[in-house]
């Protein structure tokens, strides 16, 4: 079963995640008991249905941008950013503009190519949720969060910079 | 010079932990050498064509003796005994293994030295003036700022996986710029604005490389406080729009062009409105706390050209020479900059041994204040000499081969490692340096020629700054063959141009008559006052291009 580490704890990952071009019915979606993660497009085209559901999140891939959820905010739980791969790295921008500029306060998880080498910067732009690639480690991989005590510049995390501190 | 506090201390050390478990899950097959790559290369960690290479950081160039002589002392160690100074005011080791980086960096953290981000598609290392704070037009002193930025930058964790890599460089000369900032992915000029603030006129998109590109200016005018809003700004568009389906079209430039400068910068301006009012906005505080860092040294009350000094001049013609070309002025009186040259023919350019390293290390304790700085064009500076102890300082130049008299000229080249070291390079380039020394081994010759800047490059990722030279070169692989292309025309610092190629490329074994066909075309037509630079735009590339390439009576 792949893990996750949520709110620094390690947990089964049970969640479902829908491909790109999912076209399935919106009932079907919703009679799903489970976490489900939706594509942006999908979700936004269905938005009236899905908004404000618990189990319902949203999955944006590395390509696709916040900013359009801006709206809706406030009815989302979970966003969850892609990392085809982890040197792809345009989703810290979107977690820091999700987190510091439009709000978001749910759960924000990193899916993808997550291993333990980003988690302390994934952390710091404000993900709380790691969904840990499957051949890693997952009791090795949370240790990432904590590989180092102090930094420099500001972050959502921490978000005075060190010379405000020292 | 900058001196760590615990902060400092506690993030260098932690970021080597961070390495050494990393290198340990590579050697237990935990971490697979496709996912230990990028994690490598942001700690400067290549596998290079013969071995690994292990490039340490000099921040804005500046070096302590007490750092040299740890560089001394690792180069022993753990290499060959000798280190290489590249053309951005780094160094690299070019034979360690790569389970000792981990002990290596240790050994560095001690002396306030790190390898972070030294490579790797994130922010590198920032650049400054090798004169910095020692020359008196310049409009302040830009080391603070780089520190600042130093410190921003490092384990930013926004930018840590960018589309490609990302350099920055500070200037502060308004008449000269020793650091080419047109060339840089952010070029930072310090200007006063008419209230006599601080402030910085911003440029982007500047690279060399397979496409080069002059940087584009996108803000006349930053205030200080501003600057890590801003660069927070620039860095964060890039991010999220630069190309990331192709390596070669990855730099911020091709997506300053793609867009234009002007919507690039309406860009930067959108998402800088949204946090220039962020707690990263600068405090006065900060920027006092990091200049009080860069404060003079106890200089001595002494005039300018003392007469012991202007004696020597007269006596020893050598020593004159070298004063002429090596020797800058400096802002205290009775004080001079030297520079050292690492371009001795036979020793590969930027090289220096274990045995060199403490040498300069003595000379900089005996007359320098114990500091060194290390420039983009790969020699030493020595910026506070007294002029009454320069015969001094020369006679042991010249003894440890430093005091070649060469500073500018055709034979003081840039040139990158090349195919004899780097798994990147297309053709070797330390060979053609070389030839060309011997053939151009006459320095009352070189002197008449003056201010030629000669650049080589093994390859289009253009580490020897081929782009900008008056005459640049660059290796190419032709059917599996080393060849090697020829510019002429670049130019770098203020009014920075690119070369345009002469031509087909040729063998090595033609490059010094290719290069002598040159200088002969340059010294035919010029006129008393010109420099090639200004010969080559008076009268363009024809001439040079039909005697070059003529064929043989």
């Amino acid at each position: 079963m792949p893990k996750l580490i949520k709110n620094n704890e390690l947990t089964e990952n049970i969640s479902q995640t829908l491909d790109k071009d999912f076209s399935g019915k919106v009932d079907e979606v919703l009679a799903n008991k489970g976490t489900v993660l939706t594509p942006k497009e999908y979700w936004l085209e269905n938005s009236e249905q899905l908004a404000g559901k618990e189990n319902i999140g949203i999955w944006l891939d590395s390509d696709e941008g916040p900013e359009e959820l801006s709206p809706h905010i406030e009815k989302l739980s979970l966003i969850a950013i892609n990392f085809p791969k982890f040197a792809d790295g345009r989703g810290y921008s979107y977690a820091r503009i999700l987190r510091d500029r439009l709000g978001f306060k749910g759960e924000l998880r990193a899916i993808g190519d997550i291993m333990h080498d980003q988690m302390f910067y994934l952390k710091r732009c404000g993900f709380n949720s790691f969904a840990v690639r499957e051949d890693k480690n997952a009791e090795v991989v949370i240790t990432g969060l904590n590989d180092f005590s102090e930094c420099y510049q500001a972050a959502t995390v921490q978000d005075k910079p060190l010379f405000r501190r020292r | 010079m900058y001196k760590y506090d615990e902060y400092d201390r506690q993030i260098v050390r932690e970021r080597t932990q961070q390495f050494r478990g990393q290198t340990e899950r590579f050697f237990d097959g935990t971490l697979d050498g496709d996912d230990f790559l990028p994690l490598r290369l942001q700690n400067g960690l290549y596998v290079q064509r013969l071995a690994p290479m292990f490039r340490i950081s000099i921040p804005y160039g500046m070096l302590s003796s007490t750092q040299l002589r740890k560089l001394a002392h690792l180069s022993r160690e753990y290499d060959k005994g000798y280190v290489h100074f590249t053309t951005r005011q780094n160094v690299q080791f070019n034979w360690p293994a790569i389970k000792d980086v981990p002990d290596m960096l240790e050994e560095l953290n001690s002396v306030e030295m790190h390898s972070i981000q030294t490579s790797g598609n994130c922010i590198r290392n920032t650049t400054s003036d090798q004169f910095a704070g020692v020359i008196d037009n310049e409009v302040i002193d830009p080391r603070p700022y780089c520190e600042i930025i130093r410190q921003w930058s490092t384990l930013h964790p926004e930018f840590a996986f960018l589309p490609r890599k990302f350099k920055i460089a500070v200037n502060a000369c308004p008449d000269a710029d020793r650091v080419a900032i047109a060339v840089h992915d952010i070029g930072l000029e310090i200007i006063k604005n008419s209230a006599g603030e601080i402030g910085f006129k911003v440029f982007v998109g500047g690279g060399l490389g397979r496409t080069p590109v002059i940087g584009s200016e996108i803000r006349s005018f930053l205030p200080e406080k501003d600057l890590l809003t801003y660069l927070d700004s620039i860095v964060r568009v890039y991010n999220m729009h630069g190309r990331r389906d192709n390596k070669f079209k990855a730099r911020i430039k091709i997506l300053v062009k793609a867009l234009t400068p002007a919507k690039f910068a309406e860009m930067v301006e959108a998402e800088w409105q949204h946090h220039k009012d962020s707690e990263s906005q600068l405090t006065q505080e900060e920027i006092t706390r990091v200049k009080s860092f860069f404060t003079s040294p106890d200089y001595a009350q002494l005039e300018n050209n003392a007469d012991s000094f202007e004696t020597a001049k007269k006596e020893n013609k050598a020593f004159s020479n070298w004063v002429k070309r090596n020797v800058s002025s400096h802002k205290i009186a009775g004080y001079s900059i030297v520079t050292l040259t690492l371009k001795k023919v036979g020793v590969p350019t930027g090289d220096a041994t274990d045995k060199q390293l403490e040498s300069i290390a003595d000379m900089a304790d005996e007359y320098c204040f114990g500091e060194v700085r290390v420039t983009h064009d790969q020699n030493i500076v020595l910026a506070d000499i007294r002029q009454d102890q320069l015969f001094e300082v020369w006679q042991k130049a010249k003894s440890l081969g430093f005091a070649t008299p060469n500073l500018g000229m055709l034979t003081d080249m840039i040139c990158c490692p090349g195919g004899d070291y780097c798994g990147l390079a297309n053709a070797k380039s330390i060979p053609v340096a070389e030839q060309i020394q011997l053939r151009f081994d006459d320095l009352d010759y070189l002197y008449d020629l003056g201010k030629i800047d000669l650049n080589i490059s093994g390859c289009m990722n253009a580490c020897g700054h081929h782009h900008v030279g008056d005459i640049g070169v660059l290796g190419v692989d032709k059917r599996g063959d080393e060849f090697y292309q020829v510019s002429l025309g670049g130019r770098s610092g203020r009014d920075a141009t690119l070369g345009k190629i002469l031509g087909p490329s040729f063998a090595r074994a033609e490059m010094a008559d290719v290069i002598e066909k040159i200088i002969n075309v340059y010294t035919e037509n010029r006129t008393e006052e010109e420099l090639f630079v200004d010969t080559f735009r008076r009268i363009g590339m024809a001439p040079f291009k039909e005697r070059v390439y003529a064929k043989a009576n």
